[in-house]
């Protein structure tokens, strides 16, 4: 006869003790415990020593080929690697999760070094669209231009740009700071939740449309204010945050901050409650 | 998805044909249904070039219906009859492939738009482009094919346009691929990477003014959009700035005439652009690696700005 007990059910997360929440109401996540960290293995990370310094020339070689020679030579302990002639190639130096410095004599194409977690990364050139999309920390500075997209869904880390961005930079950010030395194009900010975008320049139209939440400082002029956009006053902890990250940045020490424009979102478009969906059956 | 390329020397000639062949092969993952090339050659500006085609390619992937090879004679002897009835004298006839023909015509008669109107009243016959300079080149496959099939590795002129299609909302075929002659213009060519929005509502406004379109592919519009901008006295640059608000959408193409390239990019900049500049030469392409295949070496480039128009002389 059939064991018509139910048992309890736990997820392969939950058995490793990523998840201890209690599923009613709102929910509780403890995401790690520092003193379980020896039971946890970031797949695809390297110890590596930034000593250890190696140059590689990806000039006959497809991205693929690329990457997969950048993940060899960080799994022999290489911690610092060039890569010479870029040449614009696509999704170079993608998915790096550890510590690492990583420099391109050269300029990328689209969807450079993105989907990050550690890396300290220099571009000696130009970038295309979606750089660093999806990174999750470390640092990135891009010596020239950059195209649309730079920084989209970035969740942490600081995205420099010297020159000057396309369209929607930082849309759907998530966190992090975009530094931006030049001036930024339409839709600065589209749709971003969390975080900080810094542009010395001048905006385009549509600055923060739709944002959720979030800050843009804008040095320059502003082509025109998206959706639920608002200018907010600067105070002084503005002020000194921004100073403090355009001096690590190595981006515009001398530029008067305190002339700045500061943008987040009016929540007007908010359309959010404090119900999770359980809750929100019961009241209905 | 769709790639776009063009260049202009200033000041001298070059090999534009192999040149826009390599930035457009690098542009190959963006579409390989069709290839365009519009080549603004060295020519003695005496003669009319006229790039016709009396049928479609009907290979592998092509959306025509095949016709017999007799059908595209019967077609040629008509164009050449008309052409003579025109006061037209045919200087130099190349046949490059059955359904793909190249004239140099000697015709001061004037107006166009009646010559044209004439040639492609013959069912299956479309004028691919028309100039003293300008040459439409377009087939189906990619950059390196349609430029062996066409031998345009040896052209030389001073700048070019040209197009890697990702078919959408219209067929594979040649009258569907870019580049699209300015029709009824001498010399004008146009290409575009996006989607038209307001197509319809456009095409029937610039048909009841007496304009001419040969496909259904949206992209053609800016083309004859321009063509009309111009023919009512607006210059080249005018017509651009005027499109960024008479067309809706997502775009950015470029357009070229006998001594001009320009480019425009819609208001909302959704579509890429990655632009070269110096004092002799101006690449630009969807992409970064189209420029680099004429520009290897470590260059300063740039993404224009939403709403934003730009021509160059050579």
């Amino acid at each position: 006869m059939a064991n018509l007990k139910t048992t309890e059910k736990k997820t392969k997360a939950q058995s490793m003790g990523l998840h201890t929440e209690v599923l009613t109401g709102k929910t509780q996540q403890k995401f790690f415990n520092p003193d379980e960290a020896e039971n946890f293995y970031y797949w695809g990370t390297y110890d590596v020593d930034f000593n250890k310094r190696t140059e590689l020339d990806v000039n006959d070689m497809d991205c693929k080929e690329a990457n997969k020679k950048i993940d060899e030579l960080m799994s022999q302990g290489f911690g610092t690697i060039v890569i010479k002639n870029p040449q614009g190639k696509h999704s170079l130096g993608v998915g790096i999760l550890n510590k690492l410095n990583l420099i391109f004599e050269g300029s990328l194409g689209y969807f450079g070094v993105g989907s990050i977690d550690g890396p300290t990364v220099r571009v000696n050139g130009r970038v295309g669209w979606s750089c660093a999309e999806n990174m999750m920390a470390g640092k990135v500075v891009i010596e020239k231009n950059a195209g649309s997209c730079f920084g989209a869904a970035v969740r942490g880390g600081d995205l420099i740009c010297k020159g000057s961005v396309g369209a929607r930079t930082g849309i759907d950010q998530k966190g992090g700071t975009i530094i931006i030395g030049g001036d930024a194009g339409a839709f600065t900010g589209f749709m971003m939740q969390r975080g900080r975008i810094v542009v010395l320049g001048n905006v385009g139209i549509n600055l923060g449309d739709s944002m959720y939440d979030g800050t843009i400082y804008v040095g320059g002029k502003i082509g025109s204010y998206g959706s639920d956009a608002i200018e907010s006053p600067m105070t002084k902890s503005d002020i000194d945050w921004l100073k403090r990250k355009l001096k690590v940045a190595e981006i515009g020490e001398n530029f008067d901050v305190s002339q700045m424009t500061k943008v987040v979102a009016g929540k007007k478009l908010w359309n959010y409650d404090a119900l999770e969906p359980t809750e929100k059956k019961g009241a209905i | 998805m769709c790639g776009i390329a063009g260049l202009i020397h200033r000041g001298k000639s070059s090999n534009v044909g192999q040149e826009l062949q390599g930035m457009l092969q690098a542009l190959k993952h963006r579409g390989e249904d069709s290839t365009g090339y519009a080549l603004y050659g060295d020519t003695d500006g005496q003669n009319f070039i006229m790039r016709f085609k009396v049928g479609e390619n009907v290979g592998e992937g092509s959306s025509s219906v095949m016709e017999d090879v007799s059908v595209y004679d019967e077609r040629k002897k008509i164009v050449d009859s008309y052409l003579s009835q025109m006061g037209a004298k045919i200087v130099k006839e190349e046949r490059i492939l059955p359904y793909s023909l190249r004239y140099e015509i000697d015709y001061d008669k004037g107006d166009l738009l009646e010559f044209s109107q004439k040639i492609e009243s013959i069912p299956g016959v479309e004028i691919l482009s028309m100039g003293k300079s300008l040459e439409v080149i377009k087939d189906l496959g990619n950059a390196k094919t349609v430029c062996d099939r066409y031998n345009l590795g040896d052209l030389v002129g001073t700048h070019a346009i040209g197009h890697a299609r990702m078919a959408t909302e219209s067929g594979v075929d040649i009258k569907s691929a870019h580049p699209f002659w300015g029709y009824p213009f001498s010399d004008v060519s146009v290409v575009h990477n996006g989607q038209l929005t307001n197509y319809w509502n456009n095409r029937r406004i610039l048909e009841n003014k007496g304009m001419r379109f040969m496909s259904e592919c949206d992209s053609e519009l800016i083309a004859v959009y321009l063509a009309e901008k111009m023919r009512n006295g607006a210059t080249l640059e005018e017509g651009m700035k005027d499109s960024l608000s008479g067309l809706d959408g997502v775009f950015t193409y470029f357009v070229a005439t006998k001594n001009s390239l320009g480019m425009a990019k819609d208001t909302m900049a959704a579509k890429p652009l990655v632009l070269y500049e110096s004092d002799d030469l101006v690449a630009m392409g969807s992409e970064e690696i189209a420029i680099r295949s004429v520009l290897p070496q470590e260059i300063d480039t740039y993404d224009p700005f939403d709403g934003e128009v730009k021509v160059w002389q050579i």
